[in-house]
C-alpha cells in the first residue's frame, strides 16, 4: 500500500509548489502519469524516483525535501487527518514518542496492507531519547523528522531533533513550552 | 482457594473508572471519576433512579440484579434514553456489589457529548483505539469514495468516447443501436431516415480524404443544425448517417425536414477555395409503419426507401412504404431539393 505514500509526497509538492511543477517533476520520474491513487499499489522503486527528481527540480537536498513533507503531512495546512491520527497517540509529547512503537500496529489495524517502518524508542534519561527507524526507503527517517518536529509544535513541546544514519536523537527541553493544539477524541473533531 | 484480596476505592478508580459501589439496597457508595465527570455526583442515589436496566429487563432490586452477576448487563441512564451501556455486576464482602460500566457501542457519542479525553479511560481500556479505527476508517472510506468518483468520471468520459464518431462529433453506430432499441423497447413515437451521401466517393477520389474528411465534417455540421437537440444524428459508415427523430412521426413534417437536408447538402460546398459538389439521398420510416417497431426491421425499411431514392435519381427523399420489405413502388412520396 505504498500508494498513500506517492500519494502524500504528490500532495506535498503540488500544494507547496504549484501544479507545473509537479508536472515536471512528475515527467523528470517518468512516472507516464500525474495522479497517485492513494489506495493502489505502485512499484517499491517509483517514491524513490520521485523523491529523487522533486530534489533535483526544486534543487533542494533529498533530505530537506523527505523532512517537508513529513512537517507538512502534520502541519494545518493538509487535511490534518494524520495529525488527529497521530495524536491519539497520547495525551503529552513523551506518551506520543512511546506510542510510536506500537504506530505501525495502529496502522495494520486500519489498512492490513499498510507498511509502516518500524521504530525503537530507548530513553537515554533526562529528557534525551534515540529513535532507531528501519527505512523503507532511503532517507525515511528525515521524514520522520519533520512530523517529530511538527508534533513537538503541536504538542506544544520544546525539543531539539537531530538526525543521521536511520538514527533521531530527541532532546525534550520543556515538555509544556507553549499552549498544545486543541486535541478533540471525538470523531471529525478539528 | 484464592485468597481475598483489598482493593482501595482509588485504586478502584484508575481500573475502572466507570465503576459503581452500591450498597444492599442499591445505594451508590462511591462513583469512579468519569462516571462522576458525565452524571455528577450520584453518591447516595439509587442505581436504579439513574439507570434503567434493560437487559435483562424489570430489575428493580439489588436481590434480583445480583442473580445476574457476572452476566453482560444492559442499561441505559434515565438522562440518556437511547444510549444502550454495558454492565456487569459482582457482589462483594460488604453486602454491597461492584457495578462496573462501559460506553458499549455508543463510546463515539458519549466522547463527544461529554468531551472525554484519554485520561478518562483506563490505559487497558481500546476504547480511544476504537475511536482511533472509526477516524481511520472514516478517512479510507472517503478515500474509496474520491476514487469510485474519479472512476465514475472517466467511465463517463470512456462511455461518451465509445459512443462518439471521432470524425465528426455525431453519434456512431453503437450510440444508435442503444437509442434505437430504447425507443422500440420504450414504445416511443418516433421518426427515422436513413441519408447517403450522393457523389462522395468522388470527392474522396479526386480531391483526396482530406477533402472528403472536410465535407463529412460540414456534413455533421448541417444535420446538428437542421435537428433538434433530443434528436440521434448518427455517422453509421463512410458517408451514411441515420437519424432518429423522437416524437416526430407526421409524414408531411418528415418528408419537409428531408426536403430542407437535401437541398442544404446539395449546395456546393468550398475546399480549398474551389467548389465541391456532393448531394444526398434520403430514406424515411417512422415507428408508426409497424405494429410492434423492432430496429432491425425498421433500418431496413429505411435502408429499402433510401435505395427507391437513389434508383429515383439520387438527390431526393423517399417515404417508406407499409408493405414492409418490399422496395417502394409507385413513388409514394417524394421531395426535391429546392432551387
Amino acid at each position: 500500500m505504498n500508494g498513500l505514500v506517492n500519494y502524500a509526497l504528490e500532495g506535498f509538492l503540488r500544494s507547496t509548489y504549484g501544479a507545473a511543477q509537479w508536472q515536471t517533476i512528475a515527467q523528470r520520474a517518468g512516472l507516464g502519469f500525474d495522479r497517485f491513487e492513494p489506495l493502489l499499489d505502485y512499484p517499491p522503486d517509483l517514491t524513490d524516483r520521485v523523491i529523487a527528481a522533486a530534489a533535483e527540480i526544486l534543487h533542494r537536498p533529498r533530505d530537506t525535501v523527505l523532512e517537508d513533507l513529513g512537517t507538512w503531512l502534520v502541519a494545518p495546512r493538509s487535511d490534518g487527518r494524520l495529525r488527529r491520527l497521530l495524536r491519539f497517540g497520547g495525551l503529552r509529547f513523551l506518551d506520543f514518542l512511546h506510542s510510536l512503537e506500537e504506530l505501525p500496529g495502529r496502522a495494520r489495524l486500519a489498512l492490513p496492507d499498510f507498511q509502516l517502518p518500524d521504530m525503537r524508542l530507548r530513553d537515554l534519561g533526562e529528557g534525551a531519547f534515540c529513535l532507531q527507524v528501519q527505512d523503507p526507503f532511503a532517507g525515511a527517517h528525515h521524514l520522520v523528522m519533520g512530523i517529530l518536529r511538527a508534533m513537538a509544535d503541536d504538542y506544544g513541546a520544546l525539543v531539539l531533533i537531530d538526525g543521521g544514519d536511520g538514527a533521531i536523537t530527541i532532546q525534550l527541553l520543556d515538555a509544556t513550552h507553549a499552549e498544545a493544539r486543541q486535541f478533540d477524541l471525538a470523531v471529525g473533531a478539528p | 482457594m484464592t485468597a481475598d484480596i483489598t482493593v482501595s476505592g482509588r485504586a478502584l478508580d484508575r481500573l475502572m473508572p466507570l465503576h459503581l459501589h452500591l450498597d444492599a439496597q442499591g445505594q451508590i457508595r462511591r462513583a469512579g471519576p468519569t462516571l462522576i465527570h458525565i452524571l455528577g455526583q450520584i453518591k447516595g442515589q439509587s442505581v436504579f433512579d439513574l439507570f434503567h436496566i434493560t437487559r435483562p429487563t424489570g430489575l428493580m432490586q439489588m436481590a434480583a440484579l445480583l442473580r445476574h452477576a457476572g452476566e453482560q448487563l444492559t442499561l441505559s441512564p434515565r438522562l440518556q434514553p437511547a444510549a444502550a451501556w454495558r454492565g456487569q455486576i459482582v457482589p462483594v464482602k460488604d453486602g454491597g456489589a461492584i457495578l462496573n460500566l462501559s460506553f458499549g457501542l455508543n463510546v463515539i457519542e458519549a466522547v463527544r457529548q461529554h468531551a472525554l479525553t484519554a485520561a478518562d479511560f483506563a490505559p487497558t481500556d481500546l476504547a480511544v483505539e476504537m475511536l482511533y479505527l472509526v477516524e481511520a476508517k472514516n478517512a479510507v472510506l472517503d478515500e474509496f469514495r474520491r476514487l469510485s468518483l474519479r472512476l465514475e468520471g472517466a467511465r463517463s468520459e470512456a462511455e461518451e468516447q465509445s459512443l462518439t464518431d471521432p470524425l465528426t462529433g455525431l453519434r456512431n453506430r453503437r450510440a444508435l443501436d442503444l437509442a434505437l432499441g430504447r425507443a422500440c423497447a420504450g414504445r416511443q413515437a418516433f421518426g427515422l431516415m436513413h441519408l447517403d451521401l450522393d457523389k462522395f466517393k468522388q470527392v474522396n477520389d479526386t480531391l483526396g480524404h482530406a477533402a472528403g474528411d472536410h465535407i463529412l465534417r460540414q456534413v455533421a455540421q448541417t444535420l446538428r443544425a437542421e435537428t433538434r437537440a433530443g434528436d440521434t444524428v448518427a455517422r453509421v459508415g463512410g458517408d451514411e448517417f441515420v437519424i432518429l427523430l423522437p416524437a416526430m412521426t407526421d409524414q408531411a413534417a418528415l418528408m419537409a425536414l428531408a426536403g430542407r437536408l437535401v437541398a442544404r447538402l446539395g449546395r456546393p460546398m468550398d475546399w480549398d477555395g474551389a467548389p465541391c459538389q456532393i448531394g444526398a439521398s434520403i430514406g424515411i420510416t417512422s415507428s408508426q409503419m409497424q405494429d410492434r417497431p423492432d430496429p432491425a426491421h425498421l433500418l431496413h425499411q429505411a435502408d429499402l426507401a433510401l435505395y427507391a431514392a437513389k434508383n429515383a435519381g439520387r438527390g431526393q427523399a423517399r417515404l417508406a412504404q407499409a408493405s414492409d420489405g418490399m422496395p417502394p413502388e409507385g413513388a409514394p412520396a417524394q421531395a426535391t431539393p429546392a432551387a
